[in-house]
């Protein structure tokens, strides 16, 4: 019997022991995960903001305005320090890495001297363009080895405890790559708004504009959206579609349609007002190549006039993977309006619609009155920094920063080996935005 | 001013002569497809067309197949200067000229970028000076002589040039074995060695954004996962939240895909293509910056959210 008791007794206290080590191991790790996400965030933070960093200098080369000048070298002085204190949190302590902080803090101190300077009664030196440009040139190598490093992290599924332990251990002979990635960056530098992520300006109106193209006054009813899904999906039989509405947290009520066939899958929003179609996503396997990029714009132009969107014009394409991606936007007598812009998405192998976004258009779009400019195009080429070389013009309406739409000269020019988007206000010759374009990039998995 | 021109146009035409007259004999049929190509494009025919461009002075930056501005302004310059209706299109009337005019060494250029070397395709230079392997930070002095003759031909895109040596673009130092791993991210992807990307992001932001959705919403639709990334960029823009990527997504609490390691799953093509939808402006959930799922979650805060729909298992809301 004082066996049997001492056994089970014996047996509680293992289970319990087992169970108080699991609970511990678990914490543990879940303090593992945390302590590793915070370098994660730190390092993909840092990456980033160089990028951004490297953007805004490039941006106010290209700048002519002092009144943009002084924001935007306040905008750079910002990102070095967000920069270095993204550094500072990285497990780096064993490793010097303090040649790019000084880099950062040059670059701060620089911005800072000139951003807090009159930059009316006393420009910009031929000496301080020079510095900038060095600047420009020296962050964009950072830049280029730091994403290389961020691409081998996020490739091999790197991890900062580990390159911890790495350092701290340093006779062990391991191939650490984060660390060997960091050394180059560190030794490139010896040898020399993020407000809104400014992605691209399309869309980016002010929030405060309420769908208001709404066709139709009507709301149409769940078996009206059901036909209209079935024609926008291009399928026959209508039992596969399934229908949902909108809760109230939505800015305008809209059902929501979707349907999976096989491998095909369709996804769908119309407004409940007019039927309007918001959004279409089709998904589906790709197959290879037959139809080019221009083939697919044609597709995209003759769907969305369809659709009963008029005096659109392509503004953007880009093919990523045998997709064509299209933006186009609304062009009043031949202005360009940003925000009110429609996406298309066209499949290269057959040329079918994948999908449409009408957001931005259904929300921003209007008649406007859009006033005779000031100021002629040559008069505003002035405004714009002379280096530049204007390539193209357009008269376009944009979102200024106060959200305000604003009727500008726009002009694509070359500055180095950066194409830039500048756009000088028509009425008062301000410059308004100015933006560095990108749109592609190395491809780290061939090179 | 017209003299100038004049004296420009004869030169083209001279080097033109020189060109046609030294490469007609041996030139092979291959020429582009029938495809008009246009800014956004890649594959071979934008290979072809950057190196034909390159070879009579046009466009001087690196052959990577992917139609960006560099190459856009380079054709315009080109239809420009040969009196051709300036559209930066390639349509069959450019690509005739281009081919009547420039040499395509196609084996040469493929090579190369099956190599991963750094090359240039100048017209009239020696092609083993324009190649360097692949660990070479040196710019090899190559392009100097033709790049002289062929200057003038040129006009807008010279700056571009007096820039071309140190500035971006040229890098690929050591870059360990690792082809192979990336063969599903790039399937079956021809030579390219560049890829278009969003304005505004990077290939690793999409990739850490892929990431997330699909630690997130591997097992929800398509639309799902679009959903969870137009959220992550509804977070970046709104004023309560990280304004970078990474900052939302590794912001404690906030995705338990993050906190529970799952983040560290490798990510399918379905999840990059839906975070390109949702960069390019696709938004299923009407602007949302919460989501939960109904069955699982803990906090009842969230339950007093306006909710905008629910996708899969998720509820997004404001």
């Amino acid at each position: 019997m004082k066996r049997w008791i001492l056994i089970a007794v014996l047996g509680l206290v293992v289970a319990g022991t087992a169970f108080w080590g699991y609970q511990e191991h678990q914490e543990k790790n879940a303090i593992l995960i945390q302590a590793e996400n915070t370098y994660q965030r730190a390092f993909h933070e840092l990456a980033y903001h160089i990028d951004l960093l490297h953007d805004e200098i490039g941006t106010a080369l290209a700048m002519n305005s002092d009144q943009r000048l002084s924001p935007q070298m306040v905008e750079i002085w910002r990102l070095t320090s967000e920069a270095s204190s993204d550094v500072n949190q990285l497990p780096l302590g064993l490793l010097p890495f303090n040649k790019t902080e000084e880099f950062l803090s040059n670059i701060g101190d620089f911005t800072y001297r000139t951003a807090i300077r009159n930059l009316d009664d006393e420009p910009l030196s031929d000496e301080e363009t020079e510095t900038l440009k060095n600047l420009y040139e020296q962050s964009a190598e950072i830049e280029r080895e730091l994403r290389q490093v961020q691409h081998l992290v996020l490739e091999e599924n790197l991890r900062w405890m580990d390159v911890q332990m790495a350092l701290a251990d340093e006779d062990a002979q391991v191939d650490n790559t984060v660390i060997d990635g960091l050394k180059t960056v560190e030794k490139t530098v010896e040898g020399f708004s993020e407000a809104d992520v400014d992605s691209s300006i399309i869309g980016t109106s002010a929030k405060n504009h309420q769908y208001k193209f709404l066709q139709g006054s009507k709301d149409i009813d769940e078996n009206e959206a059901l036909r209209i899904s079935k024609e926008l999906f291009k399928i026959e039989d209508e039992s596969q579609i399934r229908i949902t509405e909108t809760g109230n947290g939505a800015e305008v009520p809209m059902y929501s349609a979707s349907y999976t066939n096989g491998d095909r899958h369709g996804y769908l929003d119309i407004t409940k007002q007019g039927g309007n179609p918001i959004s279409l996503l089709v998904e589906r396997p790709i197959g290879d190549k037959k139809i080019s990029l221009n083939e697919g714009t044609e597709r995209a132009e003759e769907y969305i006039e369809k659709l009963g969107f008029e005096d659109m014009i392509l503004f953007q394409s880009s093919e990523y993977d045998n997709i064509g991606a299209y933006s186009f936007l609304y062009s009043q007598d031949g202005v360009r309006i940003y925000s009110d812009a429609i996406e298309v998405k066209v499949a290269l192998d057959n040329g079918d619609i994948l999908g449409l976004t009408a957001q931005n258009f259904m929300q921003n779009h209007k008649e406007r009155d859009i006033p005779q400019p000031d100021i002629t195009a040559s008069e505003a080429k002035e405004m714009v920094n002379s280096n530049v070389d204007i390539q193209e013009e357009f008269l376009a309406v944009i979102d200024n920063d106060l959200g305000e739409e604003v009727l500008t000269h726009e002009f694509l020019g070359i500055y180095g080996d950066d194409t830039y988007r500048i756009f000088i206000n028509a009425m008062n010759g301000q410059e308004e935005k100015v933006e560095k374009l990108g749109g592609s990039e190395i491809n780290y998995a061939v090179n | 001013m017209v003299y100038k021109r004049t004296c420009l146009l004869l030169m083209v035409i001279c080097t033109m002569f020189i060109a046609f007259e030294s490469t007609n004999p041996t030139k092979t049929v291959h020429a582009f497809s029938p495809q008009v190509i246009q800014q956004g494009a890649t594959g071979d025919d934008v290979i072809e067309l950057q190196a034909r461009l390159q070879y009579i002075g046009f466009y001087n930056g690196k052959i990577d197949g992917v139609f960006g501005w560099g190459t856009y302004w380079a054709l315009r310059n080109f239809q420009y200067e040969f009196g051709m209706k300036v559209d930066g299109l390639a349509g069959q009337k450019t690509k005739d000229k281009l081919v009547q005019v420039t040499d395509y060494d196609e084996s040469f250029v493929k090579e190369q970028i099956a190599k991963g070397n750094k090359f240039t395709h100048y017209g009239g230079v020696d092609k083993e000076k324009q190649s360097a392997p692949q660990p070479q930070k040196q710019q090899p002095k190559q392009d100097g002589g033709a790049k002289q003759e062929q200057q003038p031909a040129n006009d807008g895109g010279e700056q571009a040039q007096q820039q071309a040596e140190p500035a971006p673009q040229e890098e690929q130092d050591e870059q360990p074995a690792e082809q192979g791993a990336d063969a599903d991210a790039q399937a079956e992807g021809p030579a390219t060695t560049a890829v278009n990307v969003p304005q505004g992001f990077s290939q690793n932001d999409i990739q850490l954004m892929a990431n997330a959705v699909y630690g997130e919403a591997r097992g929800e639709p398509y639309e799902g996962q679009v959903a969870v990334a137009a959220v992550i960029l509804n977070r970046v823009e709104s004023a309560t939240f990280p304004n970078t990527v990474s900052g939302v997504i590794f912001e404690p609490r906030a995705f338990t895909a993050v906190a529970d390691g799952q983040i560290w799953l490798t990510p399918n093509e379905r999840a990059r293509e839906a975070v390109l939808d949702a960069i390019n402006g696709w938004d299923p959930t009407g602007n949302a910056i919460y989501y939960f799922n109904p069955d699982t979650a803990t906090s009842s805060w969230i339950w007093s959210r306006p909710q905008i729909k629910r996708i899969g298992k998720h509820i997004f809301c404001k």
